[in-house]
């Protein structure tokens, strides 16, 4: 009798936990490493200002975050995905196949710098070609002399984004392939016959025998391995390295130092987009969604003046436009 | 031919071999020892040191007048217009009070009233709001309020924030610094109990000083009675079955065998098992507690088995026959002689695998347990169980992802805290084991 009504009481509790989930009534986001801090800012005002519930945000990658939003439609599955790169046209076609539509929704810029340790200064002006010729999977230089006698005497050792990172597609685009292009690989390679994609590929190879190593944790590991490898040079997001400034600098690249400035003016050269993927199917459905997103890129919150810009993000100058498209879904 | 003398009062050189070696062997344990205790005495300390400070936090008395022109603009006390106002809406309230704490204490600063404001926490605007939301008739007084001051701030106080160290950051000035000190004099700026860690969720990148340990507390809890309710029937049932009941046969001794696998299995493994048949599968949510304790429950459970088996096994046959000689069932047997005394050692291995449970993160972090997460504290039981929450070892590890040193300090002291319970728990199962265990 005792085991009988013990079952039942179990049973029946995990019947009413589970009944109480159907129905979801927070929003959920999950995807890039480099848009979290943003969208926790975001979920955390959103949460203090409206009457819903703070949204759940989770980290995992932009990749990762678009899969899961491509999931299907329904209540376990994520309504946003943010992503520091853009989606792929086979990629976007498959997830049309089982969503429906999805909006892309930009909320500002990123930069990406080459930042070391205050103390092993050294690396003032860096330009692509340099990086390309350190780490492509070509390269057998070891030490930084040998890719320019102006820098100092230097073992290489560089810590970029692992390949399902957002960061690591702009730095593979801008950076390797832009580099490798002014370095006249690329040419060498198209003139031996191959296509320009191919080509493309070609220069984004990236050696492996240690000299550079590839980071798939966040800013955070890539932080912690250029501290107990101090000659390194690692890969960050500016927002990271604006609030890291007592323990990183970053190094100009092609002349010009990475600011909010010199992003928004476009002289930057490495620079991306940031963005989230929204779930048309969801709004309506996922009480505070639609909400969520139009708090996201109002001006108090995205504007120049607002927390994100603080935080580091470079604010879009064409918000209004988002704006006025996010009002109408 | 040479008699090989033995003496008593002489050692002969085997004796003396024998005799070094045992003192080596001593010598060797007594070293490994001392490393084992010199090891626990600098963890302890390092956890100690770095994780303290959490518990303590900088704050800031403040002035502030609630001008009815900004916050209820048409003046009717009307919630839904007043909740209008966002938070954005109280932050030139707070940086008009420095302006007045400025020229009343005749404070020297250059600063413009906006980064003087700046040495708060950005969620003192927040707060305000909520206080005045609670209590509408506060609009138009000047009550006084005590804020969270900024991580920066925070660290200045504790020693973790120098001038030097901060002579490269954007974070925080020394001009900022130089009014904290003199704020600090006047006893404005004060270091307190931090009861908000105790209490308070988990805060954005922007605010680590508003992050608290509490929810994610919850959520352990929540995890932890699910696990319970869960496994301890289902396996003392097991083990009942199994010591009692099963028939000796190859088909229990591939599940017996199978079992203790089963609690040597890496707990990474039963978090992809919960990903693929709870959430991919069975559609349950995401985040959700009482997800999080199926699938500890399932790394639990062998646990459990294991020692609930073993404490039904000494309890001695002649207990079982005297019951059954007297005419009892075998169920009767069970329940009314085997199971009370076996009970102390069951008690004893829940406890443990409980608190192996509390402190799992491994399988957390494949069934959405990991990120921001722990904001909303949950009001009821159901909603504890089925509304997204982090646990306490999945808030360490989040912590101690971000950068910012101030989450770096908090996750050492969420590491203090889940060293508490889990000390109280186990110190809990060896005081149960010493008082109620039997020897035959």
């Amino acid at each position: 009798m005792y085991i009988r009504n013990l079952a039942l009481a179990t049973a029946s509790s995990l019947l009413i936990a589970s009944g109480g989930a159907v129905a979801r009534d927070y929003v959920h986001v999950a995807g890039s490493s480099t848009v979290l801090p943003y969208a926790s800012i975001v979920a955390e005002a959103f949460g203090e200002n409206f009457d819903f519930p703070t949204p759940v945000v989770e980290s995992g990658g932009s990749g990762a975050g678009r899969k899961r939003m491509c999931e299907g439609v329904g209540t376990n599955t994520t309504d946003i995905a943010n992503s520091s790169s853009l989606m792929k046209e086979d990629e976007g076609a498959k997830c049309k196949t089982s969503i429906g539509e999805y909006t892309k929704v930009q909320i500002g810029y990123d930069g990406i710098v080459f930042a070391s340790r205050l103390e092993t200064k050294g690396f003032e002006d860096l330009a692509p070609a340099h990086i390309y010729l350190a780490i492509s999977d070509k390269s057998e230089i070891t030490n930084w002399k040998d890719v320019d006698p102006n820098f100092p005497d230097r073992n290489i050792k560089m810590f970029i984004p692992g390949t399902k990172h957002g960061t690591r597609e702009v730095f593979d685009k801008k950076v390797m392939v832009a580099g490798c292009k002014k370095a006249g690989t690329h040419k060498y390679l198209m003139d031996s016959g191959l296509t320009k994609k191919e080509a493309d590929k070609e220069c984004m190879k990236v050696r492996t025998d240690g000299v550079s190593v590839d980071i798939d944790g966040d800013y955070t590991e890539t932080l912690a391995s250029i501290a107990s490898n101090k000659e390194g040079i690692g890969v960050f997001g500016l927002s990271f390295l604006l609030n890291n400034t007592d323990t990183i600098y970053a190094s100009k690249v092609n002349g010009i130092m990475p600011s909010t400035e010199s992003i928004a003016s476009g002289e930057y050269p490495i620079s991306r987009p940031l963005q989230f993927y929204v779930k048309n199917a969801h709004i309506g459905q996922i009480p505070g969604l639609k909400e969520y997103i139009q708090f996201f890129v109002s001006d108090e919150i995205a504007g120049p003046d607002g927390p994100l810009a603080e935080y580091g993000l470079v604010s879009d100058p064409e918000l209004a436009k988002t704006q006025a498209m996010v009002d109408g879904l | 031919m040479k008699i090989n003398k033995t003496s008593l009062s002489s050692i002969s050189s085997l004796s003396q071999k024998r005799i070094a070696a045992e003192k080596r062997f001593r010598l060797y344990g007594l070293i490994g020892i001392s490393i084992g205790l010199l090891m626990l005495i600098i963890l302890i300390g390092t956890i100690l040191s770095k994780g303290l400070n959490a518990f303590q936090q900088t704050f800031i008395t403040i002035e502030i007048e609630l001008i009815e022109a900004k916050l209820d603009k048409k003046g009717n006390r009307d919630l839904a217009d007043i909740k209008k106002v966002t938070t954005f809406g109280y932050t030139p309230l707070i940086k008009k009070s420095f302006e007045v704490l400025i020229s009343k204490e005749n404070l020297v600063t250059d600063l413009s009233s906006k980064n003087v404001s700046k040495i708060l926490s950005k969620s003192a605007a927040s707060e305000l709001r909520n206080f005045v939301l609670k209590d509408l008739n506060l609009i138009g007084q000047t009550v006084s309020f005590e804020f969270l001051t900024n991580s920066w701030i925070d660290g200045y106080l504790k020693g973790r924030v120098t001038r030097e160290t901060i002579k490269n950051s954007k974070n925080v000035s020394p001009e900022q610094l130089d009014l904290v000190d003199q704020l600090v004099e006047l006893g404005i700026i004060k270091k307190k109990f931090n009861l908000g860690f105790l209490l308070g969720s988990d805060a954005s990148d922007m605010r680590p000083e508003a992050a608290g340990f509490g929810v994610s507390m919850v959520g352990s809890f929540y995890m932890m009675l699910v696990v319970l309710i869960l496994s301890l029937p289902i396996g003392v049932a097991a083990s009942i079955y199994l010591e009692e009941f099963a028939p000796r046969n190859w088909i229990t001794d591939v599940i017996e065998v199978n079992i203790s696998n089963l609690a040597a299995v890496p707990s990474i493994v039963f978090g992809i098992l919960g990903l693929a048949v709870f959430i991919n599968f069975m559609h349950l949510p995401q985040s959700a507690p009482f997800v999080g304790g199926m699938v500890l429950t399932l790394m639990t459970l062998p646990t459990i088995i294991i020692s609930t088996r073993a404490s039904l096994k000494s309890v001695p046959p002649s207990i079982r026959d005297a019951a059954l000689g007297v005419g009892a069932s075998r169920m009767q047997t069970v329940f009314h002689h085997v199971l009370p005394l076996a009970a102390p050692g069951i008690l004893t291995g829940t406890i443990i695998g409980l608190a192996q449970a509390l402190g799992e993160t491994a399988p957390l972090l494949l069934i959405g347990m990991i990120g921001y997460i722990a904001t909303n504290m949950p009001t009821g039981i159901i909603e504890g169980l089925a509304s997204p929450n982090s646990a306490m070892p999945a808030q360490i590890y989040e912590w101690a992802k971000r950068s910012d040193p101030a989450f770096y300090e908090r996750a050492w002291g969420g590491i203090i805290i889940l060293l508490v319970f889990l000390i109280t728990m186990n110190t809990v199962a060896v005081i149960l084991r010493r008082r109620f265990e039997r020897r035959w």
